[in-house]
């Protein structure tokens, strides 16, 4: 089959359901870039958003879907709608995607989950992106220059061959900024060494973030330090992405101030930072606060 | 493909599980809810609860772990908001209760009875065998005198049409003494099964992978515990031990032949879980598929083919 096909989804639900057919798959660094046509998904995606991917085919005892952000779309490429992803191959999952060549295909549901929000006004605005996570910003980057943004961009990683997109980062980016915990790439150590001078000198209004939690949480505390307001796009391991399974739920407090266990894939993945409760992730656990709605009484569930 | 179902008749035999499919907006998203024959929700409670904190899933080879517990709105915020919308929509629903007690159990439905949305009810599934509840392990429905006391409490609590199932858990030594037990108290109908008890241990962190310790164990891995259980009660009405009711079959059903393999063992509905999570189109798909099956096979109805590999043992 040379042409993806569209299947089964409502009219006008925003998500569509495509047997995508990978066209490229390349090394980048410690990663993986794949893309795929995928049908109708890259006009309805908006930077944040991702996309569930099943893996190891339709027999697959592996039958719980990868969740990756979207690197960027291209809505009317040579072969049609195009969707990117950058994977890190560390689990069965990501692995066998990872071993994919072109042609072959893969049922990928999207777009996911809420967008960055963007500013009305043309502000300043630093991106931060720790690894991988650094993916979906480019395209953010696009969308925040289109609007007149001023936009700095912040990458770090362990190490220089987990970094990813510094190259393209200039081209996004009118200013970049990069850090590794060992020095073998840009400042030596994390990227809230160097945030609070990014933020001062920009005067930066927002600071939108992807990577892992503990980065967002550092984020999160140097923006609100600094008066900016974070953005940050949540990672939590999701079995289904579209809001069936309650798997990817964490404390976020909302508007009327009562924090509730919400769905990181449909309520998320992006959350303003200061509405998280980072004090209850702890060493890869997140325990559910004692004031959040409906929590356990003494004695547990 | 209808199906009776007590005093219900259902136009597909087809459902969503209880757990794996929200409260319906979400995979409306993906296909007509109304093309079900019913919409089966989350296992609700009398108040809001939280759930349990994360990591809650694990995946496990064709199949995961899971330590939700019981992460719901209440009893009443569901009626107003989740019902309502079900109602709405035009889905036939088949509404999962749960309690920490059989009085809570009686409260449910009681307030479920005087909602203004319950004509979208097709059914009543008792949930007394989750193990994400506090005596883990201790569930109801190890028990057929606590089964049946729940089951009866919750019998009184709603009109004679409604039909209540009584879902079960294999973790057991007699499912057939247990299912007894809940026809005996009123449940017009059972569903089986509910996951197994299990666990998984982080081999890098050397420490239980959930945050709940245990989880229940669900997917293609646990559907021949399914079609045991389905076997073993089926039997036990074919013998006379057991007042003949339908049976939901339930556990590892991923497409049309696992659907038409826990009809063969017995089950007049069948209802797609874990299998949602790999594709969203899950439940309607595989109803699709068990019709193609079914007329391949020369079954001019489906209720001809329930429990039809009974009378042909190998």
């Amino acid at each position: 089959m040379s042409a993806a096909t569209t299947r089964h989804t409502s009219q006008g639900s925003g998500v569509v359901q495509v047997t995508g057919e990978l066209i490229a798959t390349r090394r980048v660094g410690a990663y993986h870039h794949l893309t795929f046509v995928a049908p109708g998904l890259a006009e309805l995606a908006r930077p944040g958003q991702f996309v569930a991917l099943a893996v190891g085919g339709d027999t697959s005892a592996t039958l719980l879907r990868r969740c990756f952000s979207i690197h960027k779309v291209s809505p009317s490429g040579t072969y049609g709608g195009t969707v990117d992803v950058v994977i890190s191959a560390v689990g069965p999952g990501t692995r066998w995607l990872s071993t994919l060549r072109a042609h072959d295909e893969v049922d990928i549901v999207g777009p996911l989950g809420r967008p960055f929000p963007l500013p009305t006004e043309p502000v300043a605005c630093v991106l931060v992106g720790g690894g991988y996570g650094s993916a979906p910003l480019f395209w953010l980057a696009e969308a925040l220059r289109e609007r007149g943004c001023h936009v700095e961009l912040v990458l770090g990683a362990a190490t220089e061959s987990k970094l990813f997109g510094v190259l393209e980062a200039r081209r996004y980016g009118d200013g970049v900024s990069v850090t590794t915990d060992d020095g073998s790439a840009g400042t030596k150590g994390w990227v809230s060494d160097v945030l609070p001078d990014v933020i001062r000198r920009t005067s930066a209004a927002v600071v939108y973030g992807c990577g892992p939690m503990g980065m967002l949480k550092s984020i999160t505390d140097v923006a609100t330090a600094e008066g900016a307001v974070a953005q940050v796009a949540v990672e939590e391991s999701m079995a289904c992405g579209v809001g069936v399974c309650m798997t990817c739920v964490m404390p976020v407090t909302g508007n009327d101030g009562a924090t509730r266990m919400v769905r990181s894939c449909v309520e998320g993945p992006v959350f303003r930072g200061d509405r998280v409760r980072w004090d209850a992730f702890v060493d890869g656990v997140c325990r559910v606060p004692a004031d959040t709605v409906g929590a356990p009484r003494v004695g547990g569930h | 493909m209808s199906v009776r179902l007590g005093s219900v008749t259902l136009p597909s035999p087809m459902m969503t599980a209880s757990g794996c499919a929200a409260n319906g907006r979400e995979l409306a998203r993906f296909f007509d809810i109304r093309e079900l024959g019913a919409f089966v929700t989350k296992s609700v409670m009398a108040d809001p609860r939280s759930g349990r904190g994360t990591p809650r899933m694990a995946e496990t080879p064709a199949g995961m772990l899971n330590s939700i517990g019981l992460q719901g709105p209440g009893i009443s915020a569901f009626v107003d908001k989740d019902l309502a919308w079900l109602k709405q929509a035009g889905a036939r629903t088949l509404v999962s209760i749960a309690g920490n007690t059989s009085g809570e159990f009686a409260d449910v439905a009681a307030t479920l009875r005087s909602s203004d949305a319950f004509d979208a009810v097709v059914g009543v599934e008792v949930n007394i065998s989750c193990p994400n509840v506090a005596n883990r392990g201790l569930v109801f429905a190890c028990d057929p005198m606590a089964s049946a006391k729940v089951v009866a409490l919750v019998r009184e609590q709603l009109p004679r049409d409604t039909p209540v199932f009584a879902k079960l858990t294999p973790d057991v030594t007699d499912i057939v003494g247990v299912a007894q037990a809940c026809v005996k108290a009123g449940a017009d109908g059972l569903t089986m099964i509910n996951t197994l008890l299990g666990m998984v241990i982080d081999t890098d962190r050397l420490r239980p992978q959930v945050a709940g310790v245990t989880g229940g164990l669900s997917g293609p891995a646990i559907r021949p515990v399914a079609v045991r259980a389905i076997w073993q009660t089926r039997a036990a009405m074919l013998e006379g031990r057991l007042p003949t009711v339908p049976i939901i079959g339930v556990g590892g059903v991923r497409n049309g032949r696992d659907a038409l393999e826990l009809v063969a063992a017995g089950a007049s509905a069948v209802q797609v879980g874990t299998a949602t999570f790999n594709d969203p189109n899950a439940p309607v798909r595989v109803g699709r598929e068990l019709a193609e099956l079914l007329q391949d096979k020369g079954f001019e109805r489906l209720t001809d083919a329930v429990g039809v590999a009974h009378g042909r043992l190998a």
